[in-house]
């Protein structure tokens, strides 16, 4: 009987590794099949910023920026939303905390292809009719010098700002998830003792909810950022996918998601390696926001356990 | 006064922030209904998809392929899953190994899916020459596993003690209380934890991209060739056609695939929800 | 009052981590006596209890040294088929842990564990431990429906039989009555009373007044070491160390 024991540890030890395999794996299957292009063009390939199959010059600067343009963007428009989508579950009362937190919840679970189909025949029409126009507008009456540049080329429609509405909106019920379950485990008498103080709902929040749940709201901004990062399809359909350095919100770019899924099917020889180089480019940023946000947490929990 | 004002505010920013998160959903799921009723008919789920032009087109390969797919990522990925989330939660409490192999779990949720992709083609497609749907099977397995491993492990640390000392008090093995009591404390929260992982893995497109591609014929050549699935499908009739009739049959596609996904999680969270109380 | 020693713990240390917490505990159980231990909330008591049955065994970073002898045997040397032991020993813990199943499978899972018996002497057996648990009247209408659905004192009872299907001969009872009403709390005393005919009790209680009802041996613990043990009248009524005194006054703990 016990000999049995130790065999279930054992396979349910292989079964654990998995992960570690897999990580392990694809790093260096990455590595592996992107060395030509490191041979080539070596670490100079990261601020290159051409992307020329007919000469065979490929640099990373603007899938680079493209993603990282992306992921801001949607960041800045994803954590107010979210922040204040979570307090109103959280702080309604049952029967509409419970209807709205399993909304949140199916948000999460419409696939990216439809947000991409959305975004391509709903949003960009939108933002080229109404919206561009409008924003050109408004700022265009405030003579500020450097304007034009934040807007940038116009791409129809298609473009970062886009990306970064469809993105925000994909990753708002992941940081909202979150954030909802930190609040909630705000101890119920924290929260009435606050109240009992006469604070007013923002302020029991500032003072009370998010200073208990900062680190929950930081995980949850962090998660966003994950998935912002390395989304495809939401961001394929609408990015207008060309090769250039972002010129401004409204221009068309890319991102490395979107390139990977545009050029890899298609691709040989260096350009192919130079794609795998962008992918190993991408996992190297993913894998960092997944150690910063350890790091954090690890951080929170030591000050924590000294001062608490 | 100032604090009244700025508690109204917050409320009404909450306000606002909720009616243009759920708007949005719905604003999404009206579109999809709209464009995608029109098409829908029994023909279009049962008929083979063909190139532009050719009459009586239908979804039905594309279904047919995502259904096995996603049924063959689950049963690759579900039992190497479940033991890996008990060895974490049942003999991995706090050691320093279990420690990190559950860091490796997480990195693992958060890599990107293309990347997944990526990494199949490598390890699939250049050695065996051929896209292929097994290789499509494979990447969304490895999209689940990690993702099933982390809610196994959470449910099952959700028993108390108490049940796991009073089956070994019993004269139980550690195999057998895991099984048969540990795990069947925690199968409501199991059955949960990999139907909606089925839900999620059945709409990813990117990690297909390039494993399973696409194909205007049913799944025939499963281990050998490409092989269409219904995310693929909507990509590549929205981004790679100017033809309206095929943006038509793509918001078919996608109405077929909401309806799916949504059922799934609608049904699980409604019974696993009954049954905790 | 002459009886045999069922078992006995010499030199008795335990450590979580390397933090000590039970220090040389010497102690003999007498066989077809309840043992009640007591002290105060963080003594050990509950720790002492759990070498018995070496449940402990279960978190790693804990660890027992010392001799439990049981009829004889050291059950802490390595190679006891841990299994065996705890089919001789049972336990009855502080909450109430009915499996996820119905009554009857239950009480029957132990029996499918340690025997090989048919569906009628399966079902015999069951009725007998629930009878010996005082529970058959109530629950024989509904065997198969799910343990859960069960009171909380009808569940600590439900535990008790499952317990007892497996036969053992020592019964290990971590403050069984913790979680329950007064009401419930005095069915299961008795029902602890009858069972001592045919075994070894042992009883980890916070609560004075029962260990001086149903407990014929007491051992008082503090911080990890047994202060005094011996016959339950003689600790209660005429103990020779202040401490015990102190407690059993109520002066603290």
């Amino acid at each position: 009987m016990q000999q049995t024991d130790t065999i279930f540890r054992i396979i349910c030890q292989i079964g654990a590794f998995l992960p570690l395999l897999l990580v392990a794996g694809i790093l260096s299957q990455l590595c592996v099949h992107s060395t030509d292009a490191w041979e080539h063009f070596g670490l100079s390939f990261l601020w290159g910023s051409n992307w020329d199959p007919s000469v065979e010059d490929y640099g990373a600067l603007p899938h680079v920026l493209g993603t990282l343009l992306t992921t801001f963007l949607s960041l800045f428009l994803a954590i107010p939303l979210s922040f204040a989508v979570a307090l109103l579950i959280t702080e309604s009362p049952e029967w509409l905390n419970r209807p709205l937190s399993h909304c949140v919840d199916l948000l999460a679970a419409i696939p990216s292809v439809i947000y991409g189909m959305w975004g391509l025949f709903v949003l960009v029409p939108i933002m080229q009719e109404y919206v561009q126009p409008l924003l050109t507008d408004m700022f265009g009456l405030i003579p500020l010098p450097g304007t034009a540049w934040i807007w940038g080329e116009d791409g129809g429609g298609f473009g970062f700002l886009t990306a970064g509405i469809i993105l925000a909106l994909m990753v708002l019920p992941y940081m909202c998830a979150v954030m909802r379950d930190v609040f909630r485990m705000t101890p119920p008498m924290l929260r009435e003792s606050a109240y009992g103080l006469g604070c007013t709902r923002m302020e029991v929040t500032r003072d009370v909810v998010m200073r208990y749940g900062i680190r929950g709201i930081l995980g949850g901004i962090f998660i966003g950022m994950g998935r912002a990062l390395g989304e495809t399809m939401a961001v394929l359909f609408v990015i207008g996918n060309v090769m250039d350095l972002p010129s401004g919100l409204f221009s068309c770019g890319t991102t490395i998601a979107a390139t990977l899924a545009n050029n890899f099917a298609e691709a040989t020889g260096l350009q192919q390696s130079a794609l795998f180089a962008l992918g190993l480019v991408l996992l190297l940023m993913s894998f960092s926001i997944q150690l910063l946000t350890r790091y954090y947490l690890h951080r929170v929990e030591v000050v924590r356990g000294e001062t608490y | 006064m100032f604090r009244k004002a700025a508690n109204q505010l917050l409320n009404l920013v909450a306000f606002l922030s909720i009616s243009l998160a759920i708007g949005g959903m719905g604003w999404i799921l009206g579109t999809v209904l709209c464009n995608g009723s029109n098409v829908l008919s029994w023909d279009f789920i049962t008929a083979s998809s063909k190139p532009y032009g050719e009459p009586g087109a239908g979804v039905g390969n594309a279904l047919l392929g995502t259904i096995i797919m996603t049924t063959g990522a689950t049963l690759l990925a579900v039992p190497p899953a479940l033991v890996g989330g008990i060895y974490l939660a049942e003999f991995g409490k706090h050691s320093k190994p279990a420690d990190a192999l559950r860091f490796c779990a997480n990195a693992m949720m958060g890599v990107p899916s293309i990347l997944v992709g990526l990494f199949v083609y490598a390890l699939l497609v250049i050695p065996s020459g051929n896209f292929s749907g097994l290789a499509g099977t494979v990447a969304l397995a490895i999209i689940m596993l990690p993702v099933i491993m982390r809610t196994t492990e959470d449910m099952l640390l959700m028993v108390p003690n108490a049940m796991r000392e009073s089956a070994l008090a019993l004269g139980m093995s550690r195999m057998r209380t895991t099984l048969c009591i540990v795990a069947r404390c925690a199968r409501n929260g199991l059955a949960t934890g990999v139907l909606l992982s089925l839900a999620r893995v059945s709409g990813e497109t990117a990690p297909l991209l390039f494993t399973a591609l696409f194909a205007d014929s049913w799944p025939v050549n499963f281990f050998t060739g490409p092989t269409a699935s219904t995310p693929v499908l909507i990509t590549e009739y929205t981004t790679n056609s100017p033809f309206e009739s095929m943006h038509a049959m793509g918001w078919g596609a996608a109405l077929l695939m909401t309806i799916f996904i949504l059922t799934i999680n609608i049904t699980t969270r409604c019974i696993f929800h009954e049954n905790r109380h | 009052m002459k009886t045999d020693i069922k078992i006995s713990a010499r030199n008795i240390n335990f450590y979580y981590g390397k933090n000590q917490v039970l220090f040389n505990n010497n102690l003999d159980i007498h066989a077809n006596r309840i043992t009640a231990v007591i002290g105060p909330s963080g003594c050990g008591k509950s720790t002492h209890l759990r070498i018995y049955n070496r449940i402990f065994e279960l978190y790693r970073n804990q660890k027992a040294t010392g001799e439990l002898i049981l009829d004889g045997k050291n059950i802490l040397a390595p190679g006891i088929d841990l299994l065996q032991l705890r089919h001789r020993v049972g336990m009855i813990f502080q909450k109430p842990t009915p499996f996820p199943m119905s009554i009857a499978d239950n009480v029957a899972y132990p029996l499918r564990l340690h025997y090989h018996l048919n569906r009628k002497e399966q079902a015999e057996r069951v009725e007998q431990a629930l009878r010996s648990a005082s529970l058959w009247d109530e629950v024989k209408d509904k065997l198969h429906t799910s343990g859960m659905a069960l009171s909380g004192g009808q569940q600590q009872r439900l535990c008790i039989a499952r317990a007892l299907a497996a036969e053992p001969e020592v019964l290990l009872m971590d403050e069984p009555t913790s979680a329950i009403d007064p009401v419930a709390t005095l069915r299961i005393e008795e029902l602890v009373q009858n069972l001592k005919k045919q075994y070894t009790i042992v009883i980890v209680t916070h609560n004075m007044q029962q260990a001086a009802r149903i407990s014929d041996r007491t051992a008082f613990f503090y911080k990890g070491r047994i202060v005094e043990e011996g016959e339950t009248s003689r600790i209660f009524t005429n103990p020779t160390h202040k401490q015990t005194e102190d407690y059993i006054t109520g002066r603290f703990g």
